[in-house]
């Protein structure tokens, strides 16, 4: 590198004659065009504005000039640099969108390859329908209620006004529980509905009472299509002042809105139990048919059968022994309880054609039920 | 109880045009579950005629014995000439009346009928038995021979009243009433609002001295006994066909006279009865509980030992009838075959029992009866009388009899029922303004009697034991007046508080572990005792301490679980064999587990709230119920596909599950090596919590043992993992606490230890964490390396990144490596760890 002219030689100056920069600016903006690579763009940059290009060693011979001259050979220079480093922007530019149009081209995949790494888990649907209802009733305030499987004979029968005569009290409907030193009495049975918790709640829970009750049940069928000796209920106890059975009634309809749709309602026919009194056997309006099917043999619903209802299960009115049992004055409160099977409504809200489907746990029954219902 | 509608219409003037369904609709909304409306003879189309057999000629030849007959009808086939018939059955003679199906018509199940040939001969129609007709059984497993005096030519749908309409209705536990025609004639004529005609509304004369003697020891048992005796019954009489027909209809087989009225009776009135053959009594009859241990022969022939509580009728010899569920064999009455022996005087039994009583003789002896699920239903105890006078008269129009004019009846003197209920109840249990007019319409439609104004005092009719309590009299009102017209209102519940933290700790390990790819699976809990030794426990193992059943389903299954995993690696073994091979199931799930110390659960009185100290000990004598969760894992826990190789459960993925419900909890896990029963010894980890501040040991994670794979035939490498859920919840912090985040620099150090192989990651990484100090931010073990030319044999390499921060300042080189530097000699000193060279 020569250090600045100081002897203003003007032979030295020739590069810096007008038509010189112009063949330089020419020449950078010739070979920029004629890059077709950003590997060639790089080399004419190295070659046209790199430290020895010739605008660059024009540059430099500036500071020879003498000082009348300088102003006007640096514009020169500035102006020819400017459109060249502009150039070279431009092609730079070019280039590269030409590259990534190019390279995005070439990387592209097949975005319908299936991607079953891990598979997705599910929750059982027992569980998430049981969940889906317990909200609807936590939704308006309930609260909900467990108690234990293996339960006293007397929160599960007596408390419940199911005298120690009752036929359900046999061993061909309930598994007893063997008692201290193998002797069969213990007073202990698997419980064969969630009532039980209904009693537990009014003892330990201060009035007014609202808890839904879901759990596990037991009673002895052989697990056939329709039948499983272990399954699953979701009970309601209201107990407050003044609740009366069009509560009970609104209760259900409201239930069954949630879960089925707007217009649905429930239809109570008159039963026996011996917890409630008076009592009643709640049916749905058929979620599928509405209804229509009765007496409409060329629509007929596999849902309902055609009877255009759906057999749900039993609720009533508290009976005021219950409630003097677990020291609340039926003078004073009333209350309403329903209870059904959570198995049969998976089979009439999902098509499960057999029961056994629900207890096998065969991965491939559970998985389409995913994480909510 | 099968009602036909016949029957009905008899006590109840319904509308011509009203059909069993229509019946059926009214009923039901009135409280009475019929389930069916069976329609007799809806497809059967005439002519079906009575004949008389003219001929009878046997053909011979064929591999069973065929008759030809030539049978009058009448002027029924429109010639007046004998109709020739070949027929396969033997029960009839020259001379008896037969019915008669004519070619042109129809039988039940749509059999059309032709003249056809066939043994050689054309038959012109059929001789037709009880079956082909669709009437049910009638015993006599032939053709239907009709009394002789039966006009020939006679339309016989008409005569066998073949045509009619039979509601089933399934009779709630408290409507003992309902099971006679009678009941469910008054529930209709109420439904109906038209007047009911009572069968039991009959002249009846008093009771006097000279009845058949009977004596009752036990008043409770038995509170009322009617006696009559009917003589001279004719040995030929038979039931006629109408009380045939009805018996059938209601689904009960014709067998004697008198037998059958006492049945007819009973599905009339309700009233169970029984006929004794008076020339088998002897002595006085009786009534009083039975001696432990005697014997009694029932009528079906079975040799029964009583139970000190079962109340028997006696005579002079012993126990002649099982009282309210069955007679005896040895006052039976005979058989029509046998007409030497023939019943010619019986004694007519109308009594009422206890309902308790009956139940628990019934339950005992596995003995249900007509009867008895009428006595344990409750009976009608002032129908003794008319049933008693019912069945007499019967007899004497039926078999020619002739009515002693003794009539015994005992009873124990009683009071009618009274109720006292504010006239506004049954509003108040509805929601509904009936006013005080209608709820005293609707209690006397059902047979009440009431006085009173604000406040009802209302005696309740006989025949309804069920109405004992001022609801049951609401239930009355509500039911008449129709559930269908009930209101639909919302209570208003005080503001809840949502979930429990449990509740929500469940559901949360739930997601989560279908998140991870667990599928859940719910099991039986009943498991065999065999699969502890299969899961290789040793003998003092506490999870071989069982709760067990009376009554198992099966033999096989007969104790509670006490740990999740027998189910779950059944239903992965289940899947595996059906072609699901890469499985991960969890299961979250109460375990039973025995009190120390076992009590059996006390029977609390219901009439008030019992003690707290009764509650605790109903409480105490419950098994403990823990909720645990468990996971099972076999074949690929990530599959092979076009993205590379695939990974295979294994030991890590099991600890994982167990961290992953933990850090739903909220709950800092330890794992630790462990060693455990079903777990391969070497792959074992001991999962542990604190709980106010004691470490306790929940479950445990790892590889199965492979002897524990081959005694359950579950694929290679099944790992596992089974925790304590409800001590995992305990173990959880309340509220997760924001962490401070500092927006200066990292500084980052990689170190690499060498320790001993036995030492476990977990001991170093505690080290290095304590010995680092305040400024690590993280700590991450990224490589194990166990090279033994490198490192020598027996020893493993650790390499750590150590991520520093301060939340004040950025660190300096010399901060972070003397802190790294601090956190390497901790490890040394603690484990023997080395920093790699």
């Amino acid at each position: 590198m020569s250090a600045p002219n100081k002897s203003y030689d003007p032979v030295e100056v020739e590069a810096l004659k007008p038509e010189e920069i112009e063949r330089m600016r020419d020449e950078a903006l010739a070979a920029f065009a004629a890059a077709d690579s950003l590997d060639a763009l790089q080399e004419a940059k190295v070659a046209h504005t790199g430290g020895t290009s010739p605008l660059a060693l024009a540059n430099r011979e500036i500071g020879a000039l003498p000082p009348h001259a300088k102003a006007e050979a640096g514009k020169r220079v500035g102006q020819a640099r400017g459109a060249v480093n502009k150039a070279l922007a431009a092609r730079q530019a070019e280039l590269e969108a030409e590259r990534d149009a190019r390279v995005l081209v070439e990387e592209a995949v097949d975005v319908t390859l299936p991607y079953d790494r891990v598979p997705a888990g599910a929750r059982h649907p027992l569980t998430t329908l049981s969940e889906r209802i317990e909200d609807i009733f936590v939704a308006m305030g309930y609260e909900v209620a467990e108690g234990p499987e293996a339960e006293a004979e007397w929160f599960n029968f007596d408390a419940l006004n199911i005298g120690p005569d009752h036929p359900a009290r046999g061993e061909a409907d309930t598994f007893f529980v063997q008692g201290p030193g193998g002797g069969s009495e213990s007073g202990v049975v698997l419980r064969t509905h969630t009532s039980p918790v209904q009693i537990r709640s009014l003892l330990d829970r201060e009035l007014p009472v609202y808890v839904i009750c879901p759990g596990r049940v037991y009673r002895t069928d052989e697990l056939d299509a329709t039948h499983t000796p272990v399954f699953h209920q979701v009970e309601l106890l209201a107990v407050d002042e003044g609740l009366t059975m069009a509560d009970l009634k609104g209760t259900l309809d409201h239930m069954v809105q949630s879960l089925f749709g707007e217009g649905m309602k429930t239809r109570l026919r008159p039963n026996f139990f011996p917890f409630t009194e008076p009592s009643a056997e709640m049916d749905m309006l058929c979620y599928v048919c509405k209804g229509e099917s009765v007496g409409n043999p060329d629509r007929p619903c596999r849902t309902c059968s055609s009877e255009g209802w759906i057999e749900l299960g039993g609720c009533g009115m508290v009976n005021p022994r219950v409630l003097t049992a677990c020291g609340v004055d039926p003078e004073k409160y009333s209350g309403f309880a329903f209870g059904f099977g959570i198995e049969r409504m998976l089979m009439f809200r999902h098509n499960v054609e057999d029961m056994r489907d629900m207890v096998e746990g065969d991965v491939r029954f559970t998985r389409p039920f995913g994480m909510e219902i | 109880m099968r009602v036909p509608l016949s029957w009905l219409r008899e006590y109840v003037d319904l509308p011509a045009t009203e059909t069993g369904r229509d019946v059926q609709a009214k009923l039901i909304s009135a409280g009475l579950e019929v389930e069916t409306v069976e329609h007799l003879g809806a497809d059967l189309k005439g002519p079906l005629v009575v004949g008389q057999v003219l001929t009878i000629e046997e053909l011979e030849g064929f591999k069973k014995p065929i008759r030809f007959c030539t049978v009058d009808v009448g002027q029924a086939n429109g010639t007046g000439e004998p109709q020739e018939i070949v027929c396969g059955a033997r029960n009839f003679a020259v001379g008896d009346k037969v019915v008669v199906v004519l070619p042109g018509a129809t039988l039940p199940g749509g059999f059309s009928i032709s003249a056809r040939k066939t043994y050689g001969k054309v038959s012109h129609g059929m001789i037709c038995s009880s079956d082909e007709l669709g009437m049910g059984d009638d015993g006599t497993h032939g053709i239907i021979v009709l009394p002789p005096e039966t006009e020939v030519g006679r339309d016989a749908i008409e005569l066998l009243e073949l045509v009619d309409e039979v509601l089933d209705i399934a009779v709630t536990a408290n409507r003992g009433d309902c099971l006679s025609i009678r009941g469910v004639a008054r529930e209709t004529a109420i439904a109906y609002g038209l007047p009911l005609r009572d069968p039991a509304l009959l002249d009846v004369p008093g009771p006097n001295a000279f009845g058949y003697p009977v004596k009752i020891a036990d008043p409770i048992g038995c509170d009322r006994f009617t006696a009559r005796t009917v003589t001279g019954l004719s040995p030929e009489a038979r039931s006629p066909i109408w009380l045939q027909r009805r018996l059938q209809k209601v689904g009960m087989r014709p067998i004697s006279l008198a037998v059958d009225v006492t049945n007819y009776v009973m599905m009339e009135l309700g009233q169970p009865l029984h006929a004794y053959d008076r020339g088998l009594v002897q002595g006085t009859i009786g009534v009083r509980r039975a001696e432990e241990g005697e014997k009694i022969v029932t009528l079906d022939g079975v040799t029964r030992t009583l139970h000190a509580e079962d109340l028997v009728i006696t005579d002079d010899r012993g126990p002649i009838g099982l009282a309210g569920v069955m007679g005896g064999a040895n006052t039976e009455i005979a058989d029509h075959d046998d007409l030497e022996n023939a019943t010619s005087d019986v004694v007519i039994e109308a009594a009422h029992f206890d309902q308790v009583s009956i139940a628990r003789t019934a339950r005992r002896h596995k003995l249900s009866s007509e009867a008895s699920r009428r006595f344990e239903r409750g009976v009608d105890p002032q129908a003794a009388a008319a049933a008693a006078q019912r069945t007499v008269d019967l007899l004497v129009l039926l078999a020619g009899g002739t009515a002693e004019a003794g009539v015994t009846e005992i009873s124990a003197p009683s009071a009618p029922r009274t109720i006292t209920v504010p006239a506004d109840h049954p509003d108040k249990v509805a929601g509904v303004t009936y006013g005080r007019e209608t709820v005293v319409r609707r209690l006397q439609e059902v047979g009440c009697d009431v006085y009173g104004q604000d406040e009802l005092i209302v005696t309740v009719p006989s025949w309804r034991p069920d109405l004992t309590d001022p609801n049951d009299l609401a239930e009355e009102v509500i039911r008449l007046e129709g559930y269908e017209n009930l209101p639909s209102t919302l209570p208003r519940p005080p503001a809840g508080r949502g979930l429990t933290s449990r509740q929500r700790l469940h559901r949360r390990a739930g997601r989560a572990l279908a998140g991870a790819g667990y599928v859940e699976a719910l099991n039986y809990p009943f498991i065999s005792e065999q699969v502890f030794d299969q899961l290789g426990l040793d003998a003092d193992d506490p999870a071989r301490r069982v709760v067990r059943l009376v009554n198992p389903l099966s033999d096989e299954e007969p104790v509670l679980r006490t740990s999740l995993l027998p189910g779950l690696l059944g239903a992965l073994r289940r899947n595996d064999g059906r072609g699901s091979h890469d499985l991960a199931l969890f299961e979250t799930g109460l375990v039973f587990h025995p009190r120390d110390e076992q009590r059996v659960a006390a029977n609390l009185p219901v009439d008030r709230r019992p003690g707290d100290e009764d509650l605790a000990g109903l409480n105490a004598a419950l098994p403990d119920q823990p909720r645990h969760a468990a996971v099972v894992l076999a074949g690929a826990r990530e599959q092979a596909g076009w993205w590379g190789k695939g990974r295979p459960a294994d030991w890590a993925d099991a600890v994982e599950a167990a961290r992953t419900v933990a850090r739903e909890a909220g709950a800092e896990l330890t794992v630790r090596k462990g060693q455990y029963g079903p777990w391969h010894p070497g792959r074992c980890a001991e999962l542990v919590v604190t709980v106010d501040g004691e470490d306790r040991i929940v479950g445990h994670a790892g590889e199965l043992h492979p002897r524990v794979l081959k005694a359950l035939g579950l694929p290679a490498r099944t790992c596992a993992m089974e925790l304590d859920l409800d001590t995992v919840q305990r173990a959880g912090d309340g509220i997760p606490q924001a962490p401070g985040i500092s927006t200066f620099p990292v500084a980052t150090q990689d170190v690499a230890l060498v320790v001993d192989a036995f030492v476990p990651a977990a001991d170093v990484e505690a080290a290095l964490r304590e010995g680092a100090g305040e400024l690590l931010e993280s700590i991450r073990l990224f490589d194990v390396y166990d090279n033994a030319e490198q490192l020598g044999e027996g020893r493993k390499s650790l390499a750590y990144a150590l991520r520093f921060r301060a939340a004040d300042r950025t660190l300096t080189v010399d901060e972070a490596s003397a802190a790294r530097d601090a956190a390497v000699a901790l490890a040394g000193e603690r484990t023997g760890a080395v920093l790699r060279s």
